[in-house]
């Protein structure tokens, strides 16, 4: 691929761009082939009435979601948002401000559903849907990757990302999903998790990584698999099975729970965080993925449910999980469902369990990414705002060198790493490196100021993503830190021998 | 004659607007919102969502943290339009309530940070490159209707005067379905019509967006889905 000579050079992480009309107009992920569509009950190509079908389907949303109603109508194009999208700071298309990609799918609604379109479209823009209208949507409602910033700054509080689900529900019911997620998703369905990691293969991995933790530490801690009558089913990416930095962070849970002492297990079955089905816009897909968790956790007689190191599955998992498989009333009600792990780290330190040598970080000058679903999509704790404490808590417990960014780069207003939202594809490389610049140019302000040489991450699609990208700002591979990587690193297990070499640098 | 004329506009306008306001507010109530969207971090109590309410609807919190030009241009163009607004209602009462007068002489001199508002809001559709690329040419006749009120407004308090004894009157009447005499004063029918088009396109246009806010899920749901389960009818359905 390019080596990044066509990344816009920045000043400064906000900077906004001259605009660049149809920049990224012919950039598009592949499309789905009948069989990433048919299993999840969506038409295999483009159907015969396809106009029809899509007015059909927009209909029905409006129908049964208020958001995308009020979104769509109340817009007084007061031009807020315009500068929020890292995908607009990064490429200067115009159509990825927020309200202009809105205003793709707003046009047709108009035209359609309103007075003002129906019998005046000039005048309020709004236009027919075509075939054009129809290859528009595909290419630009997939350079948003559903992270809400613009929602932050907008004075009616509206989500782009409700839009863009929308517009992708209503591609996928005419035939035109995106092979990424849609094949993913099928994985799901099919194996229980997003990498199609098989029970078998699954068992093997971890133990492979219990092996790895007894090598280096002299300590057997155990990564148990479908064990009946755990207290805790841990729902985490499959990515933590054998990404990196993904790993690092698993060990990092199985170090916690271990000292802990309490009695945990993943799940073959639902051996996935992760739920596409947010980013396809289908609010049965996320369900049907959802149920899986409360199976597993049937299943397994378990207690409590926490979720590992993921932005969009926390969502998924705070907001939606109640709504689309509660009530969870066959859990213990003296703990969060779900909890998030650094919830319980947290927890953990404060009572003293852990045996924590922050020394062993030395080596590392630190920043964070705040994950975007983490930060406007949830909290940790029961604290509005946790969702932004509690990591850095973590981490400065780890960790003695911690920088943050520009904080109009984080908290509620951080930046995507730009792979979220389903576009963590090889097909929209381009587009990731470019969403990705203003978040890189952050990076680099830190590096100057404070010499900051890693990152750290609570998202396995963050982590997936910067450890792509970093290295095109200069960056090592492994800059990119999965907290709970931190943790290990820092933990020194009950037992544990310590040569004086401080640290494990690789 | 032109008595008749303005009465039957007034009523018609007020009619389809309340009527037409009333339609899309219950269609946004009814529809229901299937998910907890709230954009966090966000309040856990309705206590607090009622104050984050307010912060938006008095103060343009969200707008503030945005961008400042825009926040002083549309947030003082609307404290304005409420001051002058509260001043209009001497023409509809009577004897006129006590604040209503203390707000007289703010409401007067409201006129012109409304006016300063609007046409800040205005130049920014030209200056600004992108917000140019967004604009439609109703976000600019919206701005023209609403510079003519104003407009008008002003030259009747502070140029040519009107009289607004008559004018109240006038008003006092169509309240209790009575058509007195309407001065024929060119400004001031100008100054009603276009009012009057304001009204009747208030449900059909972007000035939903007063309503519309009342119902943003990322703004008026409470942040509770783990404590609470949140079910829209609908879903409940699949669940059979």
């Amino acid at each position: 691929m390019a080596d990044g000579d066509d990344i816009r050079k920045m000043a400064h992480p906000l900077e906004i761009p001259r605009l660049a009309c149809g920049a990224m107009a012919d950039l598009e992920p592949f499309r789905a082939k009948p069989e990433h569509q048919e299993p999840l009950g969506f038409p295999g190509e483009l159907v015969e009435n396809w106009k029809e079908k899509a007015l059909e389907k927009m209909a029905d949303i409006a129908s049964k979601n208020r958001a995308f109603q009020v979104y769509l109508e109340t817009c007084v194009k007061c031009g807020a948002c315009t500068d929020k999208c890292h995908y607009f700071l990064g490429t200067g298309d115009p159509k990825n401000m927020p309200v202009a990609r809105q205003d793709l799918l707003r046009s047709v609604y108009q035209r359609y559903f309103t007075f003002a379109g129906k019998y005046f479209p000039k005048l309020v823009g709004a236009r027919d849907l075509t075939e054009d209208v129809l290859n528009e949507w595909y290419s630009y409602y997939h350079q948003c990757s559903e992270c809400r910033r613009c929602s932050v700054f907008c004075p009616y509080g509206i989500d782009t990302a409700e839009i863009t689900m929308a517009a992708r529900d209503i591609m996928a019911h005419i035939g035109i999903g995106q092979k990424y997620s849609n094949e993913i998703i099928g994985k799901v369905h099919k194996i229980g998790n997003n990498l199609g990691l098989n029970p078998k293969a699954l068992r093997a991995t971890l133990e492979d990584l219990e092996e790895d933790i007894e090598d280096e530490t002299g300590i057997s801690v155990r990564i148990p698999v479908d064990e009946k009558g755990a207290d805790i089913l841990l729902i985490t990416p499959s990515a933590d099975f054998f990404a990196e930095p993904h790993i690092d962070g698993l060990l990092g849970y199985a170090k916690v729970f271990h000292e802990a002492g309490v009695s945990w297990t993943v799940s073959s079955y639902a051996s996935e965080a992760a739920n596409f089905g947010l980013f396809i816009g289908s609010y049965e897909q996320m369900r049907d993925i959802s149920i899986r968790i409360r199976d597993a956790a049937k299943d397994l007689g378990v207690k409590r449910i926490i979720f590992g190191e993921c932005g969009h599955a926390w969502r998924v998992g705070y907001s939606f999980l109640n709504t689309l498989a509660g009530p969870f009333d066959f859990l213990d009600q003296n703990y969060p469902v779900p909890q998030h792990i650094l919830d319980f780290t947290w927890q953990e330190m404060q009572k003293g369990t852990l045996n924590i040598d922050k020394s062993r970080n030395d080596h590392i000058r630190l920043t964070y990414h705040d994950s975007c679903n983490v930060a406007r999509a949830s909290r940790i704790t029961d604290e509005p705002g946790s969702q932004f404490e509690i990591p850095r808590n973590v981490i400065k417990a780890v960790c003695n060198n911690f920088f943050d960014m520009d904080r109009e780069t984080t908290h509620e207003s951080t930046l995507c790493c730009g792979g979220g939202g389903g576009l963590l594809t090889d097909d929209l490389m381009e587009l990731r490196r470019k969403g990705a610049s203003p978040r890189m140019t952050a990076v680099q302000q830190v590096t100057e100021d404070h010499g900051v040489t890693h990152m750290a991450a609570i998202c396995a699609i963050c982590k997936t993503q910067f450890s792509k990208i970093m290295p095109e700002f200069g960056y090592e591979m492994d800059s990119i830190l999965s907290v709970h990587q931190l943790v290990s690193n820092a933990i020194i297990l009950t037992g544990q021998e310590i040569d004086d070499e401080a640290g494990e640098g690789e | 004659m032109l008595s008749i004329v303005y009465a039957i506009l007034f009523y018609l306008a007020t009619a389809i607007m309340v009527v037409g306001v009333g339609m899309k507010i219950r269609k946004y109530a009814r529809a229901p919102a299937p998910l907890k969207i709230p954009t966090t971090p966000a309040p856990t109590t309705q206590f607090g969502v009622i104050l984050r309410m307010a912060r938006e609807v008095v103060f343009f919190e969200s707008l503030f943290k945005s961008n400042k030009w825009i926040w002083i241009f549309s947030w003082t163009f609307h404290m304005g339009m409420w001051l002058v607004l509260i001043r209009h209602l001497r023409y509809f009462t009577e004897p006129v309530w006590g604040w209503v007068v203390f707000a007289q002489p703010f409401g007067t001199y409201a006129g012109f940070a409304m006016l300063g508002g609007l046409l800040g809001l205005w130049a920014r559709r030209f200056l600004v490159e992108r917000i140019r690329y967004i604009s439609n040419p109703s976000d600019h006749l919206m701005l023209a209707l609403l510079v003519a009120i104003v407009g008008s407004g002003l030259m009747m308090r502070f140029v040519v005067g009107a009289d607004i004894i008559m004018v109240k009157a006038y008003m006092l009447g169509l309240m209790r379905f009575q058509i007195e005499t309407l001065p024929a004063d060119p400004v001031l029918l100008l100054h009603l019509g276009l009012v009057a088009s304001l009204m009747i396109i208030f449900p059909i246009s972007k000035l939903m967006h007063a309503p519309g806010l009342f119902f943003s899920p990322s703004r008026n749901q409470i942040d509770n889905p783990r404590e609470k389960r949140h079910l829209a009818p609908w879903a409940a359905k699949l669940e059979e």
